[in-house]
Formats: structure tokens, sequence, C-alpha cells
């Protein structure tokens, strides 16, 4: 019997019972859409994860004094503090060529007062980069002068909050206030942003590092924010950040740098599985499908038992009924894949239409992992009816028992 | 052609054994017409289905064409009906969703033949049955006679040397009846060994050969 011929038996067969065939897809289709959808749904919400993270700089790398490593150095004293990081080794990172750009770090707490008001507040040094490495963004006036890092420039720029609490809803721009022992002057207002990277931005004041570092009487930096050029020169820029303060810190490796990649990596890895099991518990709604394949066509063998009958004694083999039987279990979860794959992708698109900061498209992993696991439950809950139907004793089946 | 030695066939009901058959021996040569008849459950329709081989002898041999077909597999039996054998019921067995002309290609379709031959054949068929208005339309559109008709069609098909009829004119009035007969009749004149079976002594005793069975066995055995 032709491959062809066996098709257009079994879809002629179908479209003999169109209630029973129609009800069939419809299960199938669910269980592929839902598959469909609530993978989408799940990498959907994966990259809408990495894409908000990417927004606020994804190819930093965080430099600290120290070595958090658990490493085994038994030539290491005890007691040998680490070296500082200085603002001389935050210029001398800029020569890897992997850098983009680069900010020194140095955090305390002053009391910072108007004439009228103070505050205990938190106070960050750096310098006109770390405006763009941060992503932050001025609701009024300039951010710190860029030029020489050294220089110790008495000017600052106001967190939002705090700006409300040290002015109220008077112009901050051009006034003098002090910090410690020191004046500055309002260069600029951040805009409400929030928490990041450990502290409110709402609440601090950024001053430039070398007035930082006077105002805490230290030459040390708590960190250095690095900006790789691009994603691909992450790595680069890590290995070279390491390379030149090793070089300058007299060989010893007493830095620990992070990049923000390996949180995004976690990030990643947690919502992949996410999807993952996600997915995996619509596939059972695929087996329950397959499960009434199975009982649908139990059912056609005893309604067809005559047809089955008279089949074998018109000479088909045992081995031909199956096929008829098979080709048909496969024909009706095929088109009821293909009818869940149309849906799916409709579910995914309207809720890309509800939620458009969802990017909702469907895994192409999880398409095929729906479309074949729908094919492969039909056909083999499809094994034991088949048989059954091969199995019938004809004269039997002839007289419809 | 065909040869049955020491046929026995066994149901058994509940704890009690009931022989069908009962040491059948009997021979047929090619193109012979043949009728069974006997009482109901004398086991004529048995006898019919062992020589279709639709049903396997609980002892003895069988040979069609010198060949001994009870030791042969499903698959390989399935083939020996698919060529040798047609059969034509009392209850006709048309597939109710199958056009007339598509239940005449059924057994074209299961023996691989390609669309192109099976279409020619098909209609050649339907030709001589004079089934040509009526080749489109679904077994339940069609009378009595124009079903069985259908369905001697689609025992003929493949051409096979056998035709094994059980009580083909059971379900049709008289004169259809008659209709069907003839046209089996112009079968075996055609040289096709035609057996039937059938209650009706009308029907059966137009055949060369007549057989009686009661209880399982073959009483007598008279040719014309």
């Amino acid at each position: 019997m032709k491959f062809t011929d066996v098709l257009l038996f079994a879809s002629a067969s179908l479209s003999g019972a169109r209630m029973r065939t129609l009800l069939m897809v419809l299960a199938m289709a669910i269980g592929v859409a839902a598959v469909v959808v609530l993978t989408s749904l799940g990498e959907g919400a994966r990259r809408y994860v990495v894409g908000q993270f990417s927004s606020i700089g994804t190819h930093l790398l965080i430099v600290f004094p120290g070595r958090t490593e658990t490493t085994g150095n038994p030539g290491m004293l005890i007691g040998s503090t680490p070296r500082d990081l200085t603002l001389e080794d935050a210029v001398a990172l800029t020569r890897s060529r992997a850098v983009l750009r680069i900010a020194p770090l140095t955090i305390g707490s002053a009391l910072v007062s108007t004439h009228r008001r103070n505050r205990e507040t938190p106070v960050l040094g750096s310098t006109s980069e770390l405006l763009e490495i941060h992503h932050m963004e001025l609701a009024q006036g300039h951010f710190l002068p860029p030029g020489d890092p050294r220089l110790a420039t008495p000017v600052c720029v106001l967190g939002a909050t705090l700006k409300k609490e040290l002015f109220g809803t008077r112009s901050a721009l051009g006034e003098w206030l002090r910090i410690g022992d020191r004046r500055f002057r309002v260069a600029g207002v951040l805009t409400a942003q929030g928490q990041s990277m450990g502290f409110d931005t709402n609440e601090i004041v950024i001053v430039p590092v070398a007035s930082a570092q006077m105002l805490f009487n230290t030459p040390a930096l708590r960190r250095i924010l690095i900006e790789a050029k691009g994603r691909e020169n992450i790595a680069r820029a890590k290995r070279d950040a390491l390379e030149i303060l090793a070089q300058r810190h007299e060989g010893e490796r007493d830095v620990t740098v992070v990049t923000q990649d390996a949180i995004l990596e976690t990030f990643d890895r947690i919502l992949r599985a996410l999807t993952l099991a996600v997915g995996g518990i619509a596939a059972i709604s695929l087996a329950v499908a397959g499960i009434l394949i199975m009982n649908v066509m139990l059912i056609a063998v005893s309604q067809r038992t005559q047809e089955i009958g008279l089949l074998k004694a018109i000479g088909a083999a045992p081995g031909q009924i199956r096929q008829l039987f098979f080709a048909e279990a496969a024909l009706l979860s095929m088109v009821g894949a293909v009818a869940g794959l149309i849906l799916g992708e409709l579910g995914s698109y309207a809720i890309g239409v509800i939620y458009p900061v969802l990017p909702t498209t469907p895994p192409w992993w999880a398409v095929l992992a729906a479309f074949s696991t729908a094919l492969v439950t039909g056909i083999l809950f499809s094994v034991m009816p088949a048989r059954r139907a091969a199995r019938l004793d004809p004269v039997m089946a002839l007289a419809g028992r | 052609m065909i040869r049955l030695e020491g046929i026995q066939r066994v149901f058994q009901v509940g704890e009690q054994a009931v022989h069908a058959l009962a040491d059948v021996d009997l021979s047929i040569g090619a193109g012979e017409y043949l009728s069974i008849m006997g009482p109901s459950g004398s086991g004529k329709s048995t006898l019919l289905n062992l020589i279709g081989l639709l049903d396997r002898p609980s002892a003895g041999v069988y040979r069609l064409d010198e060949r001994d077909v009870t030791a042969l597999s499903d698959e390989e039996q399935a083939q020996v009906r698919r060529e040798k054998i047609g059969f034509v019921f009392q209850f006709f067995h048309l597939i109710p969703r199958l056009s007339a002309a598509a239940n005449i290609e059924l057994p074209l379709l299961l023996a691989g033949v390609p669309a192109a031959e099976r279409k020619t054949r098909v209609s050649r068929l339907i030709e001589d049955y004079g089934l040509a208005e009526r080749a489109d339309h679904r077994p339940d559109q069609l009378s009595g006679g124009q079903r069985q008709r259908v369905a001697i069609a689609r025992a003929t098909v493949m051409q096979p040397a056998v035709i094994l009829a059980d009580e083909p004119t059971g379900n049709l009035d008289r004169a259809t009846g008659q209709e069907v007969m003839s046209i089996l009749e112009g079968l075996a004149a055609g040289g096709v060994t035609l057996i039937l079976v059938t209650h009706d002594p009308d029907i059966g005793n137009r055949a060369k050969r007549k057989l009686r069975m009661v209880d399982g066995r073959v009483v007598s055995d008279q040719r014309t």
C-alpha cells in the first residue's frame, strides 16, 4: 500500500467522523498552544529582565580593593592588609584599550548643611564620567565638571530627595552649602531614580573625587567602576584591569574585579529554568491530549469493527491495518499541533499587545518541542488501539462482534 | 485447486466444545461452480471462511494451488486473500463514507497498484456493472442491488481465481437476487471458481455441483 494512499484513506476516515475529529484536534491544539504561550511568557520575562539590566550598563565592571577569592596562599603573611586603590590606579586603568571610561568612587558620610537645615548624608566622590557609567539623569544644572580628577573643585550634585529636604521647592542651583567643613556650590540636581548598586541615589550628594578624599582625609578609593567597550570586551577589560593594577601594586594581585555580566548570567539562568518548568507543566496537557487520542482511537476501532473485518477479508495484512490507524492518529495530532501553534502564536501576540513591555515571541525550541511532543504522544498512544485493530478476528469482526 | 483433508474446526463455547466442522474432505477444481446448502448451524459459513482464509482449521490440511496455506503467517494469508480470493457478503460490507468507485478501488489500494492503473481498472468495472451514473454515490444512496453489484465489482477487481459468496441474495428481493446471480454466474462461466453458500434451494440448485451439510459434515455431494 502506498504512503499517500494510506494518508488519503486515513484522512477520509477522519473527515467521516467530523465531530470526533474536531474535538480531538481542539484538545491537541490547546495543549500545544499552552506550551507555546507559557514558554513565550517565560522567555518574554527573561528578555525583559535582561533588557532592564542592560539599560543600567551591562558592560560594567567593578574593582574592589582586596581579594575575596578563597584561594589558599601559604606564602602570604597573616594580617597583611590589602593595598588601597588610589586615584592614580583609577587613571592608569584607562590605558587598557578595552576600557571605554572609568569612574573612581569614594563613599563616606558627612553632615550637609545649608544655613537653615542640616542632614547626615552619604557622600559620593567621583568624576564626571559617573553620570554616563551609572546611567544617572540630571533634572537640573550640570554634573561634576570634566577634566583632571585630581582637581578638588568645590561643586556638588544633589539627589532629588536631598535637594527637597535642604531647599524645599526653592531652586538649589548656584546655592552654597557645607559638607563637613568645606563649602560647595550646587551645580546640579539628579532626577528621582531609586535604589541602585547599594545606595539610594535620591539621598546622596556627589562631589569631585579629590574633594571627597580631602573631606574624608584618605587617598583610598572604595571602588572603581569601569565601562568596557561593548560586551565582547568585558573579559579583556577584566584581564587588563587585573594586569595593570598588579603592575602598580608590585605584582600583587590584591584587587577583585566583578562583572555585571556575571550577575546578569545568573538571572538569565534562573529565568530560563523557570520557562522550562512552566513549559513542562504545560506539556502535561499534551500528555492528556495523547490519552484522549488513545481513547478516541479505541472507540474508533470498536465502531469500525466491521470495516476492519472487511479490510482483512479483501486482503489487508495486520501491518496495513496498524498503519492505517497510526496514520489516522498522526494526522489528528499533526493537525492539532498546527492549529495549536497558530493559536499559541496568536495568544503570544495578544499578550504582546496587552503588555507591550514584554517581548513575547515564543522561543523556537519550545515551538519545536511542543510540535514534536504532540506528534509523538499522538502516535505513541495510538499503538495500543492500532494493535487491537490489527489483531481482530476477521470472521468475528465482519459479524460486528 | 482447493483441497481440504481432514478439516476440523472446534469452537469452545463455555465448557462445551462445538464441532462446527468435523472431518471435512473436499476437493474443488478450477472453474467449478459449487453451492453449499444446509440448515443454519451446519457449518457452511465456517467452511467458506476457512476456504477464504478468514479462519484457521483446528486440525487438517488445506492446500490452495498445491500449497499448504494453513501454515502461513497472517501477513502471508492476507496476501493470498488479496490475490486469489474475492468475497461477496450478504450485508455487502461497503465502507459507508467512501463512494462506490472508492469501495471498488479498495483492494487495489491495499495491493499498492499505481493510481493510474487503478483508475482504468475501476472505471472498466463500473461500466461493466452498469454503475456509471452511481460511481460517485455513497452506499447509502444506492439500492440493494446496486450495493451488491459494487461489492461484486470489488471482489473481482483483483481478478481472483476464487469468488466466495455468502448468501449474496439473502438481503435482496427476488428480481434483484436473480440479477445478482446472473452476474456471479457470468463470472463462473468466465472461468472463475465460484463457491456459493445459501439457504435458498432455488438459488443453490442452479449450481453445477451441490454440497449439503448437516452438523459440520458434508452429507451429499451432487454433480449435474
